[in-house]
This record gives structure tokens, C-alpha cells and sequence, in this order.
């Protein structure tokens, strides 16, 4: 190995953020070197500070924050001593980036294509017509529909999975030295997660570019990477190669990230049927969304709804609370007939079912504090008030592992995980039999999840409630439900007892998204064949 | 930073809880991050209070006084001279920011108070009510507010009340928009949709869940809003159907003093007269936008670090 193979080198970084009046370092001392043609994933909870060593690899920091040491060699050049001039010159060109969101990073103002290629143009590395020209040589090698004609299209008019790969081809574009992918398919249902993996992995291999791959989720960079480093709280926790990091990792911190697959759940006695959904159709206005749904949940299991969007699982919520009336079927709960429209409900019909929702951000109200939030439902369904409210909001906080000293911030104070709690903690207030799980675990860091789902589960097993937990991610269905009920385009595919749906024989749409959830193997996107769907 | 345990646990995640700080730390901290224009804003503001809480007190003279000598020039015993039927000026002045500030501080919080109210039920409810509001409010608003606002002081006559309940109502119109408007960003969030399911009531949902959330627009509205009322209020007074007389208020002393300003080539303190409380009305006008632009750029959570 000649020491020209070494593209990126960076030695001792730090990294200060600047929030409630003082500097807090952020990366606390990090090595990392790349070589060329390297893809090294990164991998930690939010708060590691992967994002930011991303962004600090092409000599960048968002706003507020600084760079306070170290020194980060690309090809020679040390990036923290240009100014920024000199490393504009650097970016779109020779160093690119892929952002987590390509819906909100186009400009919907302008055609793919011209976007595609602007930052090729404007450094003069070819000009228009040739530009254009390979970046639809790009289009059909990351396997968009339409290669030819994709790029004269608006960005409102692709879908998710096919802008990111779009977004890809512009990174590409230039033929960089380097990509940085930051959590380029989190957003991303699995079966079109697949689909832009393997078009990302093809095209980096194809031109021997070097990349960063930032991930919260092992599998998917078990898939992508050829080097791994794990970070934690601002410092390194290990660095290995994929293969010995997935079959031997060394630091405990990185065992239990990889321990979270193997949560499982523990058989529980059948009950009388709580909830049962019979025959439901549904629509938004003149939209059809959901066709003769019928979903049984029992006392005191959880029932997992999987789907990609669009199959209709949140639907199926709203008509439960009332939040949509159905055109036709029932809602039965607990033997009787609930109301379809939620202002003929009684106080009881409401406390009874309760509902978390995924972005526990806009769940809450960002101007209340925990002990009004946890507080309001134990006065408005209880009548609790004064020292008997408190001493239940605090009763409610220990249950879900927190402590008093979070009683009176607001949720912009809270981690991610932590204001998942407090959703929990006030469905619970109401002293519900069901509880409603809107992809409450999709927007968290794994090791969080895992910790939601632990505490879901303690719950269900201390209170007897009953789950319907919707969810697209199939490892969370394997490890909490009892049974599974698959959605697709507003239909149930099939449903039954978690074993009996895993189990094959499949419906071919079942068999198509359990193939399509990483696994923890380098080798399984290679050997991976989808099941064609009819 | 403490050391934080290898294994997981929830009260230890990485969290941006600031240090507890009382609402008086956290004043001073954003009071001393400041800008020039913004504290003299404030400082104007503040004096412009002072003056009209204690006006009986500060001012020389009665604000209806009468003395002998009508259009006096600037000396010891009239600072500012005295007006056209010989009332002192600087006292007249100093009621003026009592009268004239007072009564745009009241039509302002009624015109939040109408608009605002109705805005939010607008934005909750969206079906009918929604509808007619908003349709009678583009109606009001198609009529130019001044002439709208001088047909109507000719029909119902021009006392404090009325002339507080018509620009009130007038300028509700605005404010019903912007309420609206920001309102229905908030009414979709998902914490909304929880108290609904809780089953809360529309009171509810109007003052706890959603208010709180668009206060930094409205407060910043209720600043600019006052500027307007006030200037609308001096120019109606100007025209001779605002506040009414022996009553001090700045633009009526603009007009009543206005002919002063051919002397300004004799006598030119005496030119300027015209312009003392016409000056009043934009130092505050200036002031008020100061603190509002700041305050504008302080909750839009822009990061200004230190560089």
C-alpha cells in the first residue's frame, strides 16, 4: 500500500457546537482514513456526531458549529486551512454529497436533469450536451425507469426511491473522488430501499469512488460497506473491517447495537377479542383508500399492521379512533359497537383507546411541559388535580424508566427516545385497554428502539393492554407481535399468528417484503433475488 | 460532561436540555444579545410609557388650559409657545402621548381580541363559519380602510368609543387573516389531533394548544398593527374626526398648528412647531418597528453565534 492510495486522512479532529450560550464539542478527537475506492460506513445513535465528522470529511460545518483541531488531508490538501473559496472549488466537483431527504434538497423549481448536472457544467468537466448525455448513462445504470426521458421531469413528479437515485447520479456526476451518503435510504420503504442500495453500490464499485456511507442501521451497512466505524458520544468506539466487525466486534457498546435484532417476544395466553374491525371500506373524499378490512385484536396481545405507504395501515388508525368515519363495516370494541364519528363518543369510548403517533416532535406541544402534557388526560378522563395529579405524572414517569428532574422540561429538551416515553406515558395516563402504535419506533436510532420496544412490552405484560402496532419494518414486527396482519394497497394480503405469516408458503407480496429486509450479512444484497410480483 | 455509563438507559440519552434557568436569566441573556436599534426601541418605548402614565404629573400646565396670548413663540415660560387659542404646547404634547397612544394600545387589543378570536375558530373549524368569516373579511377589506373608517365615524358621530370600536373592528380584518393563516399550520400537527381525540373542547384547543404556538407572529403583528392604528387614528384626527377637542391629541395639533409652518422663513422655532407632534408619532412609529424587527429575527431562531 503506497501512501498516494490514502485519499482522505484526517487526524485529531474536533468539532465544537454552539448552543445555550457556550461551546459543547461535538467530535472529540476522531482519526479516519480512506483509501481510494473505499467505502467506510459510519454508524452510531443520533448525538454521535456521524453526521457532522460527513459533513467535516469535505471540510464543511453547519452553522454554530467550529472546527477546533485536527487537520483533514484530502489528497494532499489540508481542507481546514482553505478558505472557503478554495473549498468550494472542492465541492460538486471533486467531493460530493447525498442528503438524507432528496424530496426537501431538489429545487422543485427546476428539471432533474439540469440539476443534474449543474455543478459538472459549471466547473467546466464537460459541457452541457455531454454532461447530459452521461447523466442519463447514469439514470439507466441506477436503473431509473425511463432513463432517457426521466431527467426532463419536475422533482415532484418522481417518487421518493427514484429522486435519491437521482440524487446519486448528480453526486455522481462530476466523477468525484469522494461521495458522502447521509442516511440516503432511511426515509425509504424496504422494498424501494433494495432497489437504490444495489444502484448505489453498483455505480460506486463501477468507478472505484470512495464514499462515506453515514447509517443508523447495521444492516444496511453491513450491505454497503467495506470498513466500519462505530462512534459514540463524539469519540471512536472501533474500526474494523465489515466482516470481522459483523462476526466478531470487540467494544461491548457495538455488541449491544447488534444484540438489538435479537429481541424476542415471549408467548402469551389468548384472550377474548377486544377490538375487532369488520369489513371496513373507506375513503378520503372520492378516494378509495381502504377495501373490506376486517382486523381482530385480542385482550392484552399486539397485533402488528405492516405495509409500505400508501397501503392504507394509518388509515385503518383513523377509522378506529373515529377520526374517519367508514362508508361501510363496523368497529366492534369490547363486544359493543363504537361510534363511527368521533363526536358521538363518549368520555369512555375515547380513554379507553388511546394512540402514539411516529414523530413524537409534533406529537406534543412544544410549549408544554412534560407535567402538563402527562398532567391534562389524568385531570380530564380522572379528575385528578393538584398533589394527587403530580404524584401520579411522577408514578407515570417512573414506569417509563425516567425520573423527576424531567418533569418540568419541554420536549426540546428531551432525546428522541425520551419523548417517545412521554407519549407513551400519557396514553397511559388515560388507564387505556388499547393503545393505537403509529410507527412510533420508525424515526429512533436502534438501540432507542429497542428500549421503547423492551418498555412496550413490560407494559403489556404488567397492565394486560392490547397493541395494534403499525409499522413498516419488519424486524420490529419479528420481535413483538402475536399476530400480523399485511396491508397492501388498502387491502389485508394476509393475516394470522406471527409464525403462520412467516412461515412459508407466502402471499407473493409477503414474500417480496420479508426478501427485501437487510440482513446482517455482506453477502446478502449479492445473493439477493426478489420475487417477482404479478 | 459526565462520564456516561457503556449500557443503555433512557434518562441518559443525549438530550439539549439547557441548564434551569429562571424566566429573569433567560430575559437578561436575550436583552444583552440585543442590537443598537432594538434597545433604543425599547428605550423610546419606555419613555413614551413614562410620560403618558404620569402626565398630569410631568406636564407644566392643564392640558386645557387657556392663556392669553394664542400662537406665543418659544420661551422660558412656554417651552414649545402655545397653540392657536393659546394652550401650552409642550403640555398638550405631553397629554398627547397619554390620549393618543392610550387609545391605540386599547383599539389594538380589541382588534386582536375580535380578529384573532374568530381567526382561530376559522382555522379549527374550516367548514362554513369558515367560509362566511373569511368572505366578509376580504368584503371589508375590499373598502379602503380610512374612507371606510371616515363614513362610518360620520354616521355613528365621532366619540372616543366609537371611534375605538370602529378602527378596532376595521383593523380586526388584518389581524383575523394573519391569525388564520398561521393557525391552520399549527391546527394539523399531530398534538392537535390528540386533544380532539382526548376529546377536548374548542376552548381548549384555541388557548392551550394552539395560541402558544403563534404567539411570536401575532406579538410581532400587534406591534406593526399598533403603529397603524396609531397613524390611522392621527390622521383621522387631522382630518377633524378623530379625537375631538379640548381633548390633546397629536394630530389634531399637527392640523391646528399646521398654518404655523409659512412663518418658519420669520420665525423658524415657530415653523417647527407643526412638526413637534408630527415627530412624536414617527419616533414611536420608528421605535415600535425597531423592537419588532428584532424580535422577529430572535424567534425565527436564526443561530447568531459568536464569531
Amino acid at each position: 500500500m503506497t501512501k498516494s492510495d490514502i485519499l482522505l486522512d484526517i487526524k485529531g479532529l474536533k468539532i465544537e457546537g454552539w448552543s445555550d450560550e457556550k461551546w459543547h464539542p461535538i467530535i472529540k478527537g476522531v482519526d479516519l482514513t480512506l483509501r481510494r475506492g473505499e467505502v467506510m460506513g459510519l454508524i452510531g445513535e443520533s448525538g454521535a456526531g456521524k453526521s457532522t465528522l460527513g459533513l467535516a470529511a469535505m471540510g464543511f460545518t453547519q452553522p454554530g458549529c467550529r472546527i477546533t483541531g485536527g487537520q483533514i488531508v484530502f489528497d494532499g490538501v489540508d481542507m481546514t486551512t482553505l478558505s472557503d473559496a478554495q473549498k468550494r472549488r472542492y465541492w460538486g466537483n471533486r467531493m460530493t454529497y447525498v442528503a438524507q431527504s432528496a424530496a426537501a434538497s431538489f429545487n422543485p423549481a427546476h428539471r432533474l436533469i439540469d440539476q443534474t448536472v449543474a455543478s459538472t457544467v459549471r466547473f467546466g468537466i464537460s459541457n452541457e450536451a455531454t454532461a447530459k448525455s452521461d447523466a442519463r448513462t447514469l439514470y439507466s445504470a441506477l436503473n431509473l425507469p425511463h432513463a432517457d426521458t426521466i431527467g426532463d421531469r419536475y422533482p415532484h413528479q418522481v417518487s421518493g426511491g427514484q429522486l435519491q437515485r437521482v440524487m446519486t447520479a448528480m453526486a455522481m456526476s462530476p466523477r468525484p473522488d469522494l461521495i458522502i451518503f447521509d442516511e440516503p435510504t432511511t426515509a425509504l420503504d424496504v422494498t424501494t430501499q433494495v432497489e437504490v442500495l444495489r444502484a448505489m453500490r453498483k455505480i460506486v464499485e463501477e468507478f472505484n469512488t470512495a464514499a462515506i456511507y453515514i447509517t443508523h442501521d447495521l444492516a444496511v451497512v453491513a450491505q454497503m460497506a467495506d470498513v466500519i466505524k462505530v462512534l459514540r458520544f463524539g469519540h471512536e468506539v472501533e474500526e474494523a473491517d465489515t466482516r470481522t466487525m459483523l462476526a466478531a466486534p470487540k467494544e461491548d457498546y457495538t455488541k449491544s447495537l447488534w444484540s438489538v435484532r435479537a429481541l424476542t417476544k415471549p408467548e402469551r395466553p389468548v384472550q377474548e377479542n377486544i377490538l375487532s374491525v369488520r369489513n371496513v371500506s373507506a375513503s378520503y373524499g372520492k378516494v378509495p383508500v381502504l377495501h373490506n378490512v376486517s382486523i381482530d385484536v385480542p385482550r392484552g396481545s399486539t397485533v402488528s399492521v405492516v405495509g409500505e405507504s400508501g397501503s392504507g395501515k394509518s388509515t385503518v388508525a383513523r377509522v378506529i379512533t373515529g377520526l374517519l368515519p367508514p362508508q361501510n363495516g363496523q368497529v366492534m370494541f369490547d363486544g359493543d359497537p363504537l361510534p363511527q364519528a368521533l363526536k358521538d363518543r363518549t368520555k369512555d369510548h375515547k380513554k379507553r383507546v388511546q394512540m402514539i403517533y411516529q414523530m413524537a416532535d409534533t406529537a406534543m406541544n412544544p410549549r408544554q411541559t412534560v407535567r402538563e402534557i402527562i398532567g391534562r388526560p389524568l385531570e380530564f378522563y380522572l379528575g385528578l388535580t393538584g398533589r394527587a395529579k403530580d404524584d401520579r405524572v411522577r408514578e407515570l414517569l417512573s414506569l417509563i424508566e425516567l425520573d423527576d428532574r424531567f418533569i418540568d422540561r419541554l420536549p426540546s429538551e428531551l432525546s428522541g427516545g425520551q419523548k417517545q416515553r412521554i407519549c407513551i406515558a400519557r396514553a397511559l395516563a388515560a388507564e387505556p385497554e388499547l393503545i393505537i402504535c403509529d410507527e412510533v419506533t420508525s424515526a429512533l436510532d436502534q438501540i432507542v428502539q429497542e428500549g421503547i420496544l423492551k418498555l412496550l412490552m413490560r407494559l403489556q405484560s404488567e397492565l394486560n393492554l392490547s397493541y395494534l402496532f403499525i409499522t413498516h419494518d419488519i424486524s420490529t414486527v419479528r420481535a413483538i407481535s402475536d399476530h400480523v396482519v399485511v396491508m397492501q394497497l388498502g387491502r389485508v394480503v394476509e393475516q394470522g399468528t406471527k409464525d403462520s405469516v412467516f412461515q412459508p408458503p407466502h402471499d407473493p407480496y409477503t414474500d417480496l417484503l420479508l426478501s427485501s429486509v437487510p440482513e446482517m450479512d455482506p453477502d446478502w444484497l449479492s445473493n439477493l433475488k426478489l420475487p417477482e410480483l404479478t | 460532561m459526565t462520564q456516561t455509563p457503556d449500557t443503555y438507559s433512557a434518562a441518559n440519552e443525549k438530550t439539549a436540555f439547557a441548564a434551569e434557568r429562571t424566566r429573569w436569566d433567560k430575559a437578561k441573556i436575550v436583552l444583552r444579545k440585543s442590537p443598537w436599534s432594538a434597545r433604543f426601541g425599547m428605550v423610546v418605548i419606555l419613555a413614551y410609557m413614562i410620560v403618558g402614565l404620569f402626565a398630569p404629573i410631568i406636564a407644566p400646565y392643564g392640558e386645557a388650559e387657556v392663556f392669553p396670548v394664542p400662537f406665543a413663540p418659544w420661551d422660558a415660560t412656554h417651552i414649545f409657545g402655545t397653540d392657536q387659542i393659546g394652550r401650552d404646547i409642550l403640555s398638550r404634547l405631553i397629554y398627547g402621548a397619554r390620549n393618543t397612544v392610550g387609545i391605540a394600545l386599547v383599539t389594538t387589543f380589541l382588534s386582536f381580541l375580535i380578529g384573532g378570536g374568530l381567526g382561530l375558530v376559522a382555522a379549527i373549524n374550516r367548514s362554513w363559519i369558515d367560509q362566511v368569516l373569511s368572505r366578509g373579511v376580504d368584503v371589508l377589506m375590499a373598502i379602503p380602510s380610512l374612507i371606510f373608517a371616515l363614513v362610518l365615524l360620520s354616521i355613528f358621530g365621532s366619540s372616543a368609543v366609537n371611534l375605538i370600536m370602529i378602527i378596532a373592528v376595521l383593523d380586526a380584518t388584518r389581524v383575523f387573516r394573519l391569525t388564520r393563516s398561521v393557525a391552520v399550520n399549527v391546527v394539523v400537527m399531530e398534538y392537535v389531533e390528540a386533544a380532539r381525540l382526548r376529546g377536548e373542547g374548542l376552548g381548549w384547543i384555541m388557548r392551550r394548544e394552539i395560541l402558544p404556538n403563534i404567539m411570536p407572529p401575532l406579538v410581532a403583528e400587534f406591534g406593526l398593527r399598533f403603529c397603524f392604528v396609531f397613524l390611522t387614528i392621527a390622521a383621522l384626527s387631522f382630518l377633524g374626526v378623530g379625537i375631538q377637542p379640548p381633548t390633546a391629541d397629536w394630530g389634531s395639533m399637527v392640523r391646528e398648528n399646521a398654518s404655523l409652518i409659512q412663518f418658519a422663513q420669520y420665525d423658524l422655532k415657530a415653523g417647527l412647531t407643526p412638526l413637534l407632534p408630527a415627530s412624536a408619532i414617527a419616533l414611536l412609529t420608528v421605535a415600535v418597528n425597531f423592537v419588532v424587527d428584532w424580535f422577529l429575527h430572535h424567534t425565527s431562531g436564526l443561530k447568531d453565534t459568536p464569531k
